[in-house]
């Protein structure tokens, strides 16, 4: 039974010991980012919501219940943008597709790249709320001195639970000028 | 039979002989003990009163994150290795650890680890300032320069375990005496197995998360940024999925150490040994689904936080199975109280007052009063000082003279129980008291209602530490004395260690014993 | 014209001080008294419900405690060797295993039940009269009255004097903002958490609110306040380095006074936004100036600009303030880089604010450089920097 006789049930344990060890370093850095998106993406956790709803069929209008929805803008830190929302507050029936715009403006004499997190509440709504269309889906570019209407189509699920009444929708914008040299030459390029 | 220890350092450097490990993992993680109390007195002296006195907020910060990692990964985890590497082997009769020349190697790059940890304070920016649970974006866009020194210091760290573990894993489960079946084990090597298993299977968790912030801080990647479409709350998720067994490897091989010591004193086999195995396995599997209750604050959905909130709340039978087995294991016994004795009795009083007031942190709702409160650091004091220091000390004084032959001195021993044992209930009895009056953690000066609490508590911790300076006295003065410690060492002890000569000699277990 | 830009720079100043000041005669009142060893009952039926629930897991711990200890006590006591206690030998019990697994299961049943109803009540932000958007900033906090155009930030008002030990400190130390969060009462408000740089928490026990504010994302919680009165709490998540210098203060108050004020807040917003938009004369920037430098700088810089070297400098001389205002607005909107004791006051103060303080600091104390600004130059000032 001592090991001296057995060495190679040793190397074996240790073996997978070992492997254990590396697979759950795999696991924390490989596994578990994509593993929390999708639970996000399911509880809603941290209001994040969906990417782009394409509708494969018009959704019927309920026209019978009003959801009031409101529009938060805020500026991480380092962020010297003017942005605020056109309109900050709406009332929409389930259902029906609904048109809003944020204003941007970059003050600065400098050309700037601007990145928008959404981020939903209350989090039991994110899977509810669709956007159609969002400038959150691209990084923003605006030169030094430019203005821009940014535009967000959306609609209300007709699923909402019932005791949900009002959604409330933020956008943070973060400085990512010079993390996102790739993006930035794309868009501006588009753009011109 | 074979020779003895090399003479000279280099019996110390080159050295596989796990009794010679162990002593050098004791010996070290005893030195880090004092560097993390001196932090630990840096924070008291400055909330011994209102106002800012001796540190500034900048320097304060780096103390509770030193005090914090010191102690947790250079102290606890160290010692109860060093107590692994010295008994396991001769529990279960085995002549030394399965992979001595890894023993080594895991324990002599913990130096290098911790030696840059601490060099952190000396460079520009200062040291770490984050929180021992470095929370991200404060740790990484926000963090120090120093932070890349402590990611490395955290590997290393984090490799010495993952070595250590694996060691213990094979040793246990190959070295085993004829005979030795995996329930005649004591319990301390049960604890151990199950220790190392969490080890391996949470500290690459912890390697995978300093990582991501390497890469955050570096090489532009955005796992903790919003920015880039990551998410900080991520990092306290994969955090706290190492975080909570992390606590329970500090706390199950303490299970095993008061599991072999109440039975002694109490002169009565322990009762419900496979209870206690049981329990133990899981407490073990239940820190992997509970993590989130460190983060009830965070904006968890609702399903989520009632998930957390039971499971957590299911963790209070399995420990409350192993109070109740430790106080039936002393009931009818004929009880004497030393020194060792002393301390496991207080393990389990105080430890148990730890655990009813994690009960209380269970209940979400009312988390949201006592989290990052002083209620928690009163909380995870009780549970680790007592759990981990007491049991690590009452093993200490336990297995001191089987190590070097001599007997300690009971009467120093019993005056640096009274004065650990009370030293401990002024700093953090009162705790729970400023924290539910609304204390947070962290602050390095506070509102004047909360001042004679931390006065009280700061004076405590001054007792604290001169208990411990008593104990290393002890400890040096056992060594060089010359009061010959008997073979058994206690009465009646049970466990293979007592059949050996104090004392224990250098080789043992080369023929494996006969098991009854 | 003038005087009545002159009346409302002063009832701006008086006002506000002033309104402070009746706060906090009725705070000594009610904060020493009220916290304790214990938690805060609190003044909403959240709060209530919440200490009944800490009440009752206090009181099961206890009981579990008592019968624990005592029979630990009891053996402890009764069966020393000393005694001539001989030992039993028995050691398994398959019953007393089940038994002491069942009852611990039994009563965190019972403490369950209660918790997830609240939890379930704490969670339903539905229906709110009040929107509130709480920002944490490294080392204050900014509030928002969603759809109102209020918006204000809240800093400890602490002096340094007090945290230094130079000067005796007042009842509410580390407690007192310059300008608290004003919710009314019998309402239910709603807020809206969130960051802007790390992760701090925003909590005040009396409300039992606690939620984390985290950059990028948003959390809600809410709260529906009973009594009038000040609230007093603290930032609950390790943000840096001044993360114990940011406390919460939130005075409830009935929703006459509360509609007055806002509508105060409302009209003064207005006023200063048309401030920024007009010129000022260099008596009028001098006078406002004092005001602001006696509020906001005197306190480190002395009322007569001498300074207390070399934390605080002297402006009486000082290279900055005698050099070029470029470098001069550059200090007072950005604070120093080498010295943290000079904060940065660009989001602080209005740009009238800090046109008025620059012109005072340059043209006080023996400084006599004759230039002035004008919030305009300072609003540009700052877009482009």
């Amino acid at each position: 039974m001592s090991a001296n006789s057995q060495p190679k049930s040793i190397v074996k344990l240790v073996a997978s010991l070992l492997a254990t060890g590396v697979g759950m370093f795999a696991f924390a850095v490989f596994v578990m980012p994509p593993i929390y998106d999708v639970f996000c993406d399911i509880t809603g956790l941290n209001g994040k919501t969906e990417g782009r709803y394409s509708a494969t069929e018009a959704t019927p209008v309920d026209e019978k219940r009003t959801v009031k929805v409101q529009f938060i803008a805020k500026n991480n830190e380092t962020m010297p943008w003017q942005f605020q929302p056109v309109t900050s507050e709406i009332r929409v029936h389930p259902g029906e597709p609904t048109l809003v715009s944020y204003y941007a403006k970059n003050p600065t004499q400098a050309d700037m790249v601007g990145q928008a997190i959404p981020s939903l509440v209350p989090f039991a709504a994110t899977r509810y709320f669709h956007k159609t269309e969002c400038f959150c889906f691209n990084s923003q570019p605006l030169a030094a001195g430019e203005e821009a209407e940014l535009v967000l189509q959306f609609i209300v699920d007709p699923e909402l639970p019932e005791h949900i009444n009002t959604l409330t929708l933020a956008y943070t914008v973060f400085d990512i000028t010079g993390t996102a040299e790739p993006r930035l030459e794309v868009s501006t390029s588009a753009g011109q | 039979m074979a020779h003895g220890p090399a003479p000279g350092i280099g019996r110390w450097l080159f050295t596989t002989n796990h009794k010679d490990i162990g002593t050098l993992y004791l010996w070290f993680s005893f030195l880090m003990f004092f560097i993390g109390g001196i932090f630990a007195l840096v924070i008291r002296a400055e909330l011994f009163e209102p106002g800012l006195q001796i540190v500034e907020p900048e320097f304060f910060n780096q103390m509770t994150t030193m005090h914090g990692l010191i102690m947790v990964f250079g102290a606890v985890m160290p010692a109860f290795v060093g107590l692994a590497n010295w008994m396991i082997p001769i529990m279960i009769g085995a002549p030394d650890m399965a992979l001595p020349r890894m023993n080594n190697w895991s324990f002599w790059i913990l130096p290098f680890a911790f030696s840059i940890l601490l060099s952190t304070l000396f460079m520009e920016g200062g040291a770490p300032n984050f929180g021992w649970t470095f929370y991200a974006p404060l740790s990484t866009t926000y963090a120090p320069p120093s932070v890349t020194y402590f990611i490395f210091a955290v590997h290393i760290m984090g490799a010495s375990s993952i070595m250590g573990a694996i060691n213990i894993i094979a040793t246990i489960l190959n070295m085993r005496a004829p005979g030795m079946t995996m329930m005649k084990m004591p319990l301390f090597v049960w604890t151990w197995l199950i220790t190392a298993y969490l080890l391996i299977a949470v500290m690459p968790v912890l390697a995978g998360v300093v990582t991501m912030m390497l890469m955050d801080i570096h090489f532009g990647t955005s796992f903790f940024d919003a920015a880039g479409g990551g998410d900080p709350v991520l990092f306290q998720h994969v955090f706290w999925f190492f975080g909570h067994p992390e606590v329970y490897i500090m706390i199950l091989p303490a299970f095993g150490i008061v599991s072999a010591i109440i039975p002694t004193f109490a002169r009565k086999p322990l009762f419900g040994y496979s209870s206690m195995v049981y329990a133990t396995a899981s407490i073990a599997f239940l820190s992997f689904i509970v993590w989130a209750h460190h983060m009830f604050t965070v904006g968890i959905p609702l399903a989520g936080e009632l998930f957390f909130m039971y499971a957590t709340m299911l963790i209070a039978v399995p420990t409350g199975v192993k109070v109740f087995n430790w106080v039936t294991t002393m009931f009818k016994g004929s009880l004497s109280f030393e020194t060792p004795m002393l301390f496991s009795v207080a393990f389990v009083i105080l430890f148990t007052i730890g655990g009813l007031s994690g009960l209380m942190l269970a209940i979400a709702p009312a988390d949201f009063q006592y989290h990052d409160t002083y209620f928690v650091v009163a909380h995870f004091h009780y549970v680790l000082v007592p759990g981990a220091i007491f049991s690590i000390t009452a093993g200490v004084y336990y297995w001191l003279p089987k190590w070097c032959g001599k007997m300690y001195n009971e009467r120093m021993g019993k005056t640096h129980f009274w004065m650990a044992f009370a030293g401990l209930n002024l700093t953090f009895f009162p705790m729970h008291f400023v924290g539910l009056a609304g204390m947070p953690r962290r602050i390095p000066d506070y509102s004047l209602q909360f001042a004679d609490f931390n006065m009280i508590a700061s004076c405590g911790a001054f007792l604290f530490g001169a208990a411990q300076v008593l104990f290393l006295f002890n400890v040096i003065r056992t060594i060089k004395s010359s009061k010959k410690a008997t073979d058994e060492v206690w009465e009646n002890p049970e466990g293979l260690e007592w059949t050996l000569a104090s004392p224990a000699p250098y080789h043992s277990f080369s023929t494996p014993p006969e098991i009854r | 014209m003038l005087a009545n830009v002159k009346q409302s720079i002063k009832t701006f100043f008086i006002a506000a001080p002033a309104c402070l000041l009746s706060y906090s005669t009725l705070a000594q009142e009610t904060v020493t008294d009220r916290w304790g060893v214990n938690m805060p009952v609190g003044v909403t039926p959240v709060s209530r419900e919440i200490h009944g629930l800490h009440m009752d897991i206090f009181w099961w711990c206890v009981g579990i405690g008592v019968v624990v200890f005592g029979v630990m006590f009891y053996t402890m006591i009764a069966h020393r060797k000393s005694r001539g206690a001989k030992a039993s030998n028995f050691h398994e019990s398959t019953a007393l295993e089940i038994l002491w697994t069942i009852i611990p299961f039994a009563i965190l049943i019972v403490m369950a039940v209660p918790a997830t109803s609240s939890l379930i009540k704490i969670y339903d932000t539905e229906e709110a009269d009040v929107d509130i958007v709480i920002t944490g900033y490294q080392w204050k906090w900014k509030y928002e009255y969603l759809g109102k155009d209020v918006s204000f930030f809240s800093n400890l008002s602490t002096p340094n004097a007090e945290i230094y030990n130079q000067a005796e400190k007042n009842p509410n130390y580390l407690l007192e903002v310059d300008e608290p969060l004003v919710i009314p009462t019998h309402k239910k408000v709603r807020f809206l958490i969130t960051a802007n740089d790390v992760i701090h928490a925003w909590w005040v026990p009396d409300l039992a609110v606690k939620k984390d504010a985290i950059p990028g994302f948003i959390n809600e919680s809410w709260t529906y306040v009973e009594e009038p009165g000040i609230y007093r709490g603290q930032c609950a998540e390790l943000c840096g380095k001044d993360h114990g210098f940011m406390p919460v203060v939130v005075v409830a108050m009935a929703e006459n006074d509360y509609n007055q004020w806002l509508g105060e807040r409302q009209a003064m917003a207005a006023k200063m936004k048309e401030l920024t938009e007009k010129n000022f004369s260099f008596d009028e920037l001098m006078e406002l100036g004092q005001t602001v430098y006696n509020t906001n700088c005197a306190a480190c810089h002395q009322p007569n600009g001498q300074g207390v070297p070399p934390t605080f400098p002297a402006i009486a001389g000082s290279a900055v303030a005698t050099g070029a205002i470029a470098g001069h607005m550059d200090m007072v909107v950005h604070g120093s880089k080498k010295n943290p004791a000079m904060q940065a006051f660009g989001e602080q103060l209005s740009e009238a604010q800090l046109a008025a303080v620059i012109t005072y600091q340059r043209n006080s104390f023996g400084n006599n450089m004759g230039d002035s600004l004008q919030p305009i130059d300072v609003l540009k000032y700052k877009e482009s920097n």
